[in-house]
């Protein structure tokens, strides 16, 4: 039997990033107080070298044997290590991205940073999490320190709006989610993962039992759909994406998602496995609906932002597609799809950021109106990543579909392809919109580009390689089977 | 090396479209030298497949083959058979004379302009060479994106609109196309394209993909009716761009009805072969009356490409009919008369699309009734004119007789009226066209601002005598291109009489 309050302290390094981020944390916390305003920018460069330290650590437990510590409520194992990886690399990005709209706009505080960094030690948590209390933790520390970030810019209404929005509805969210969680632990009587799974997958279940895991399941999936932005639970995607400064925006459309997939990975899968007849079929109406109404509402959109709040509604709809198949390879593509969705979309809210200078947003469509003349290497970087979102080869994006078409066709659902497809194109219109206004149309005021060189360049490299890892999928798609 | 020569040929270009970039809007001089470097360059490249090419058998040649994703068996795999060959020299060819084309006209943002045909030309050749599924079709759609930026940059009013319309609509097209692929790939475990090629598939299982091939191919083609987006953008892109366009663009579309319908789908094709030679007669009849009437110069050519294409479509589907177990030359003659209808209408088209760039170069006008008694003032350009209209018209002597004259006989042997009404295109064609020779060049100068045209230079004269000369070598003696895709051909009609039930 496991007891739940051994500690063993060998077992600890297991858990040496979380430790050492949370210690970050604290020191750049506490360091920030005592900055004084000259030396503010270290603490943004402390946020930086505390991420990569982070990344690196994980990258270190990368091949280690799958271990559960904490009493069974913390797993490592090669997803939550290459996942924490991602993470911590893609928040990097995020935040030379942000310093500039920080900077631009008048928000440089260190709160920001240790938010930030607060949120990445939740996702780590959740990604790590085994047990159903662990995972809610996790979530609930990144969605707090969301709910913060966006109110971070309080002077503007929308930002408090979309907080409050966000807040809201992420409340009733983890509630339906704390709910299902209660069920199933009512039916286990257990909240560790690998309980759940012994039980659930017991053939002799009563029909009484499977009944209450259902019951238990549609909540579990309510709750996880909620905090991908799945339709119909999308309601607060396109008003906190448009509302919060675009710094938090790029920052919780991107790094989340990961972690978010995580839970259902341990939630579903790991943990509910078994019952993947039952909630396959959830996902499956939640995954169309969101590629339709995702591809067809964002035609109408002028905003930037919310544009993108809509195309992720249709990515994520793909990214559910991936779990429908209840394979491993299915679940391997869902995983490429939301590495290449983060790497994509890191990029674009990048070259959104790119043009924003004090008291200009850039989050207009026909703000890029002219930009290829003014900015030829920008405008191609930004034709990268739309073209790449609506799945153009030989943009990565296109290898994220088409591997997720694959498993779905290979799953027998050929009509359900079809239909994928077909909303892909119209979301194509959409994309081309943004290259319309850059390359078709002429300049209708002033474009400046004030970002720093820094910036400039992990853009660059960023967009670069939307196409390169779209030349070279081999490796990344196999790093993404890798991690069933 | 011989062995990476297609490799050479997709990534010269390509690159070199990179560099042209590179070198900026700012020096457009080089940037013009260094494109026209690199096509000529190209070309002569890919004069060595011709030379190399040993036209005794149907196997791929020039084969490379190297491992890409490895997780689904993709390869990098290309090679070339007598069926895509002539077509990698029709595109190096033809993006050469694009790039001499824009060569003034092309004033702003001209390196981007030079760039982008260097790509698409690196991006075509991919297209025509590839042997995998997933290759080709990267290759197919990523053709799409420099053609959106040259209609939609350089192209006239409504350029937005034809751009967008282009796009979608070829893109809407070949999705299906993908689902096929992965379809066989989950049943035949391989996405080669002549793995395909022997892989049984049921009735049931063929009828779809021969209509998601279909819609992919028809829309590029293209077939009545999907082919509204082409009069838009022909009309709104650039000179250079229409050129693409009708010379290669629409024979991607062709070269997929060879290489994957009717090796892929054979009782498919035959089963619904009837509707597509119906859909071909329809557009080489209704589409050729639609020409008749157009007022705008290049509106005209793009729907008598239409009505051209469809004999390609024609030539192809009506093997099925044509084909007596004594005797297989009706259905050989349709198929090969389909293959030189293509290349002599890449020639011919852009030659067209070409001399309207010349008259619109200098009078932005593209509506026949700004024009009128042309001749007066450029009698050299009238010469050229006259002879591709009368290519375009079907004249014996020039490339545009030889094809429709073999389809013809080929449809003859399938159903007597097929090859009636689609001869018909003889008398229509003619009439379409001579009527706007009549118009823009014959008779007096009606407008006042024709007087002062100033007849071609020298760049212009090379460019349109080098495609007369094609026109009237394929059209006296096309045997050389006969005998390089005969074996293939024969290969194919085999492939597509065999039945995979």
């Amino acid at each position: 039997m496991n007891n739940y309050f051994s500690f063993d302290t060998s077992t600890l390094w297991v858990a040496l990033p979380e430790i050492f981020l949370l210690s970050a944390i604290v020191v750049v916390l506490l360091l920030d107080l005592f900055l004084t305003k000259p030396f503010k920018q270290a603490t943004y460069y402390l946020t930086q070298v505390s991420l990569l330290v982070t990344g690196l650590l994980s990258f270190n437990l990368i091949g280690h044997p799958e271990s559960i510590i904490f009493g069974n409520s913390f797993v490592l194992d090669n997803m939550a290590s290459v996942f924490k990886v991602f993470m911590a690399g893609a928040t990097m990005v995020a935040m030379v991205y942000s310093r500039h709209y920080l900077i631009q706009h008048s928000l440089f505080r260190g709160e920001y940073f240790v938010l930030v960094l607060l949120a990445v030690l939740g996702m780590m948590v959740m990604v790590s999490g085994y047990s159903l209390l662990t995972l809610y933790l996790g979530l609930e520390i990144l969605s707090l320190s969301l709910y913060t970030l966006i109110a971070i810019a309080r002077e503007r209404v929308g930002a408090v709006e979309a907080a409050l929005k966000y807040f809201v509805l992420g409340a009733i969210a983890s509630g339906i989610l704390l709910y299902g969680m209660s069920m199933i632990y009512g039916i286990t009587g257990s909240l560790n993962i690998s309980e759940i799974t012994f039980f659930a997958s017991d053939a002799n279940l009563a029909s009484r039992e499977t009944l209450i895991i259902n019951f238990g399941l549609v909540f579990l999936v309510i709750g996880i759909a909620f905090k991908l932005g799945a339709v119909p639970f999308h309601m607060w995607v396109p008003d906190v994406y448009q509302g919060s400064p675009t710094a938090v925006t790029m920052f919780l459309s991107t790094v989340p998602k990961i972690a978010a997939v995580a839970m259902l990975v341990r939630i579903l899968i790991d943990g509910l496995g078994a019952m993947h007849a039952y909630w396959s079929d959830l996902f499956m109406a939640l995954a169309i609906l969101s590629i339709a109404l995702g591809s067809v509402v964002a035609l109408m959109q002028t905003n930037i932002k919310r544009m993108l709040a809509y195309s992720t509604i249709s990515h994520i709809g793909f990214i559910m597609l991936g779990f429908v198949t209840g394979v491993i390879t299915g679940y391997g593509a869902a995983v490429f799809y939301v590495l290449v969705y983060v790497l994509m979309s890191l990029a674009a809210f990048g070259m959104i950021i790119l043009l924003n200078k004090k008291g200009f947003e850039a989050d207009l469509i026909s703000d890029y109106k002219g930009l290829s003349k003014h900015s030829p290497w920008f405008a191609l970087m930004m034709l990268v990543i739309m073209l790449s979102m609506a799945g153009v080869p030989p943009f990565i994006g296109f290898y994220s579909k088409f591997f997720i078409l694959q498993q779905v066709v290979s799953a027998g659902f050929v009509t359900i392809a079809i239909i994928a497809v077909i909303f892909a194109v119209i979301s194509a219109y959409y994309y081309l919109q943004i290259i319309k206004s850059m390359y078709f149309n002429d300049a209708e005021k002033e474009i400046t580009i004030a970002a720093p060189m820094d910036m400039k360049l992990v853009l660059s490299i960023n967009a670069v390689l939307i196409l390169v890892v779209g030349l070279f999928p081999d490796f990344w798609m196999k790093l993404a089977l890798s991690l069933f | 090396m011989e062995n990476a020569l297609l490799s050479l040929l997709i990534w010269l270009p390509i690159l070199g479209g990179g560099l042209v970039l590179f070198v900026g809007n700012d020096r457009s001089e080089t940037a013009r030298w260094l494109s026209l470097a690199i096509s000529i360059l190209v070309f002569i490249l890919s004069l060595g497949l011709w030379t190399g090419f040993d036209s005794s058998t149907h196997l791929m040649q020039f084969v490379e083959k190297t491992p890409w994703i490895s997780h689904f068996d993709i390869n990098y795999y290309l090679g070339v058979d007598g069926i895509s060959m002539p077509l990698i020299i029709l595109t190096t060819f033809s993006t050469i004379l694009v790039i001499a084309a824009g060569w003034q006209v092309i004033q702003h943002r001209t390196a981007h302009y030079m760039a982008a045909f260097l790509m698409m030309e690196g991006l075509i050749v991919g297209v025509f060479s590839a042997l995998d599924g997933i290759l080709f079709y990267a290759f197919w759609e990523a053709s799409l994106i420099p053609m959106l930026l040259i209609v939609g940059i350089w192209g006239g009013d409504n350029r937005v609109y034809a751009a967008i319309k282009f796009f979608l609509y070829t893109f809407l097209g070949s999705v299906f196309m993908l689902i096929s692929l992965i379809y066989m790939y989950n049943k035949g475990g391989s996405f080669s394209i002549l793995d395909m090629h022997n892989l049984s598939l049921t009735t049931i299982e063929q009828a779809w993909i021969f209509w998601a091939f279909f819609m992919a191919f028809a829309v590029k083609v293209p077939m009545f009716p999907v082919h509204t987006w082409l009069p838009d953008a022909h009309v709104q892109a650039p000179t250079g761009g229409s050129v693409i366009l009708a010379a290669i663009m629409l024979k991607m579309g062709g070269y997929g009805f060879f290489r994957f319908s009717l090796p892929i789908t054979p009782d498919a094709s035959l089963e619904f072969s009837d509707i597509v030679i119906v859909l071909s007669l329809i557009a080489i009849v209704y589409i050729g009356f639609v020409a008749l009437v157009q007022r705008d110069m290049k509106k005209l050519i793009a729907y008598s490409s239409i009505s051209h294409m469809g004999f390609v479509t024609l030539g192809v589907f009506a093997l099925f009919l044509a084909y007596r177990p004594d005797s297989a030359e009706g259905a050989l003659l349709g198929l090969e008369g389909a293959m030189v209808q293509m290349i002599s209408h890449g020639f011919i088209s852009a030659a067209m699309f070409l001399v309207v760039g010349v008259l619109y170069d200098r009078l932005h006008s593209r509506e026949i009734s700004t024009y009128g008694g042309v001749i007066n003032s450029m009698p050299k350009f009238t010469g050229f004119a006259v002879l591709f209209a009368m290519a375009n018209a079907g004249l014996p002597g020039t490339s545009g007789f030889v094809g429709e004259f073999m389809v013809i006989l080929g449809a003859a042997q399938a159903n007597i009226w097929y090859a009636v009404l689609a001869a018909t295109t003889l008398i229509v064609g003619a009439a379409y066209t001579l009527w706007m020779v009549k118009r823009v060049f014959w008779g007096g100068i009606t407008n006042p601002d024709v007087a002062t045209l100033s007849d071609i230079n020298g760049r212009e004269f090379s460019i349109l005598a080098v495609l007369a000369l094609a026109v009237l070598i394929i059209g006296i003696y096309p045997q050389p291109v006969i005998e390089i895709m005969h074996v293939s051909i024969e290969h194919l009609l085999q492939q597509a009489l065999s039945s995979k039930l």
